[in-house]
């Protein structure tokens, strides 16, 4: 019974039509997609998020573990003296590097060339730690080709000294800051892909093709309650809006539905002052109710909290 | 249940996996549900519980989506394959012992990855949030055992066709697990950037379009002949059904990502195949509604076959706009609005649970041969589900066409939140009301199970006289 002619045949036909749609869906597209060419936005992007900003080994409860920062340097860090201001992206040890060094053909073809001949990245090492920075090339037509540089082989920069040359105030913790952007569900409102339509006259531009190369996960989000945030540091960079906001968006917009993100300043402020809720919450209520004239003020997050991180991450969407 | 697992195949009594699946299935029902009006609460009234990572919105709505997909629609596929893919095949299930370990172990992996999506552990994916060890898991202890049992059931059938139901099932099983395999290649390779996007998409498309639609569309040819009597209006139909949800089905994911800067062809193409997804609509729709003829006072006095019909009668509107809302003309309005987040519900909560929801009633009945123990419980059940949905979907569709609005015609967007709210607070009170429903389902069901008349051999439920 089993072996039933026309069972046979429509096995065989089942196989062709669901190959068939693979082929399409799947195969087709990898060769386009394959071709492409990483632009600055993506080699910034995957430089400062890291390997990966959801769930994985080196961070598998998404806190924080492992993570490059974006620092600004205004001083050489191996000389000490003064330079124009340089944006540098510090891999201590042990973290995972970004993708376009561990898989340099996610790059393209003409940034993986320029980023292995001229910015040396098959010599970092993910054990020792390396720093990158974002380079150009100046081409034919007057525009510019970038590539990653890793400043460790090119320059001698080592992470330590580089962190310490740029300071606590001019780095960003904007990988962390992206973990904790897909952690807390923030994308279930807010969508990262202004689209191809009027939508950029407010959110800004529409992402282009090579944007993305070597993000993960990409989190456009699809369920959009709340405004696109892709280029929301172009819009507002003012990190006290964005401390209250996070605090209690209710503060700086009264007909807000975004959840409060108070937890994640952590149970103490800057100066290591326990925070107490419970009193900032029914002080807020009397001001809701009108008992107050002002909101009570909303404590300073601490350098190494989660809220700094989250508004880290924020300001880097330009 | 748990006795079962260590007991002889033999002693295990015919229907117990099903009638496992069938109340873990109405379980997750009501947790899923339960989450998604919580959820709800939280869009109209934002302060309602706040300062917990736990309960914020951000940490639950995932795991709604989960709860209801993995839970509720697909361990109530599972209880509908594991009971009537031997009755087709006038045989028992191949193996009672592999179908009480699949809804254990089914039960167990589900928790375990909810908690951890809860707690923030999350590839980031929409559709494929769950870590890349639970989707191994899923595809190994879940969808291919479940495969396992339906394909050997098939194989060792006592007829000698197999009815259009049994084709739908065993190749939506064998497609899940592809679907799962291939669909989180991002995970197991970290595939990154727009292949990621794509891949996500690729999966969320499919575990609908090749899973859920399928399943829930095959129950309906087995419910509707089965309680009503009259044969299946045509097999032919069946067949253009089956093969355009083959063909025609799998191929649209791009459509997901019409704003997204994809290759043009690959959108365009997605964006045809998904208008031609009218041919297994139609076709379902159609042989449904015709082999009501003569039959059309079930409709009314009958509870599984209303909760079928009024499914079929859903997946109309559905795919109406599953087919047009996915092409340029329409999707630049609607794309990311709540329009589309209604169109989900009307999937998932609208069409396959009304389908799904008939299938665990007539399955719970036959296989406890026990008669539903209160007509007024079933009734406000359905009521409850059919009025809170509507409920859900009219507001939501509302609220998505002014999202529509506000963003074409630039206005604040804190303009567009407050223009919703009245909406995002109709969405809770639709939310609560299929909730309580389910509730009184649980009930309903459980009284079944301990005080339901017998049902005599021989006989079918609905045959039977309600007492309450």
């Amino acid at each position: 019974m089993v072996n039933f002619r026309e069972y046979k045949i429509g096995a065989r036909f089942f196989g062709l039509a669901l190959g068939g749609s693979m082929t399409i869906t799947l195969f087709m597209p990898s060769f386009d997609l394959r071709n492409v060419n990483a632009t600055e936005v993506a080699l910034d992007k995957q430089l400062w998020a890291g390997h990966e900003s959801g769930f994985s080994l080196a961070d598998p409860f998404l806190t924080g573990e492992h993570r490059p920062v974006r620092v600004t340097l205004k001083t050489d860090p191996k000389t000490g003296q003064p330079m124009a201001s340089t944006v540098a992206y510090v891999y201590p040890a042990g973290t995972p590097l970004p993708n376009g060094v561990d898989h340099p053909d996610n790059l393209g073809n003409i940034v993986e060339q320029l980023s292995r001949d001229k910015g040396r990245i098959g010599e970092a090492n993910k054990s020792q730690g390396a720093v990158f920075l974002l380079s150009s090339e100046p081409q034919g037509d007057g525009s510019k080709q970038f590539y990653i540089e890793n400043a460790s082989a090119t320059k001698g920069w080592n992470p330590e000294e580089v962190m310490k040359a740029a300071g606590d105030e001019n780095t960003y913790h904007a990988s962390y800051g992206k973990s904790i952007f897909v952690r807390e569900g923030c994308w279930w409102c807010h969508t990262l892909l202004p689209e191809e339509t009027q939508d950029w006259q407010v959110f800004g531009a529409p992402p282009m093709l090579g944007d993305f190369n070597g993000e993960s996960p990409t989190a456009f989000g699809s369920d959009r309650k709340a405004p696109d945030i892709l280029h929301v540091g172009s819009r507002n960079s003012s990190r006290e809006w964005m401390m209250l906001h996070f605090f209690n968006p209710r503060l700086v917009q009264p007909h807000s539905i975004m959840p409060r993100f108070d937890y994640l300043w952590g149970p103490v402020d800057d100066k290591g002052q326990k925070i107490d809720f419970d009193k900032w919450r029914a002080e807020y209520n009397e001001y809701v109710d009108g008992k107050r004239v002002t909101p009570p003020e909303v404590p300073m997050y601490a350098s190494n909290s989660d809220a700094r991180a989250l508004i880290d991450f924020v300001l880097s969407l330009k | 249940m748990f006795k079962y697992l260590f007991a002889r195949s033999e002693d295990i009594p015919e229907g117990s996996a099903a009638v496992y699946f069938g109340f873990s299935a109405i379980t997750w029902f009501v947790i899923g549900t339960g989450l998604g009006a919580f959820n709800a609460s939280k869009l109209a009234f934002p302060d309602f519980v706040t300062g917990l990572e736990f309960v914020s919105f951000g940490h639950m709505r995932q795991v709604h989506v989960h709860a209801v997909i993995f839970g509720w629609i697909s361990m109530a596929f599972a209880m509908a394959m594991m009971y009537v893919t031997p009755a087709l095949g006038n045989t028992k299930l191949w193996s009672e012992k592999l179908g009480i370990w699949n809804a254990f172990l089914w039960n167990v992996g589900l928790s375990l990855g909810l908690t951890l999506l809860w707690s923030g552990m999350t590839s980031g994916r929409e559709y494929s949030d769950f870590p890349w060890f639970i989707d191994l898991y899923i595809a190994t202890f879940m969808t291919i055992p479940l495969g396992i049992n339906v394909w050997m059931t098939v194989i060792h059938r006592k007829t000698q066709g197999i009815y259009t139901t049994n084709w739908f099932f065993a190749s939506a099983v064998f497609m899940v697990s592809i679907v799962f395999i291939v669909g989180n290649l991002p995970e197991w390779f970290h595939l990154t950037g727009l292949t990621e996007a794509y891949l996500t998409w690729w999966f969320a498309h499919n575990v609908l379009g090749l899973w859920i639609t399928p399943v829930a569309a095959a129950i309906a040819y087995y419910t509707i002949p089965k309680v009503t009597g009259n044969p299946l209006y045509s097999h032919r139909i069946g067949h253009l059904h089956f093969w355009s949800v083959v063909v025609f089905y799998s191929t649209p994911a791009a459509h997901h990502l019409m704003s997204a800067p994809l290759p043009e062809w690959l959108k365009s193409f997605a964006s045809v195949e998904g208008v031609l997804i009218l041919v297994p609509a139609v076709a379902f729709v159609s042989n449904i509604l015709l082999t009501m003829q003569g039959k059309w006072n079930m409709f009314v006095e009958n509870l599984e076959i209303r909760f079928t019909v009024t499914g079929c009668l859903m997946a109309i509107p559905l795919n109406m706009q599953g087919g047009f809302q996915q092409t340029r003309a329409i999707n630049w309005y609607i794309h990311g609005t709540g329009w589309i987040v209604a169109h989900a519900h009307l999937a998932l909560l609208g069409f396959s649970t009304f389908l799904e929801a008939a299938a665990v009633y007539l399955g719970l009945q036959t296989l406890m041969k026990r008669k539903l123990y209160s007509l007024t419980l079933g009734n406000l059940h359905f009521w409850f589900l059919l009025i809170g949905f509507t409920t859900y979907w009219v507001s939501m569709t509302i609220a998505g066409l002014i999202q529509g609005a506000g963003k074409i015609y630039e206005v604040p967007y804190i303009d567009v939140v407050m223009a919703e709210h009245p909406y995002m607070i109709a969405r809770w009170i639709g939310g609560s009301l299929v909730f309580t429903g389910n509730c009184f389902w649980l009930y309903n069901m459980w009284m079944t199970a301990r005080a339901g008349t017998v049902i005599p051999e021989g006989r079918m439920a609905h045959e039977l006289a309600y007492e309450r």
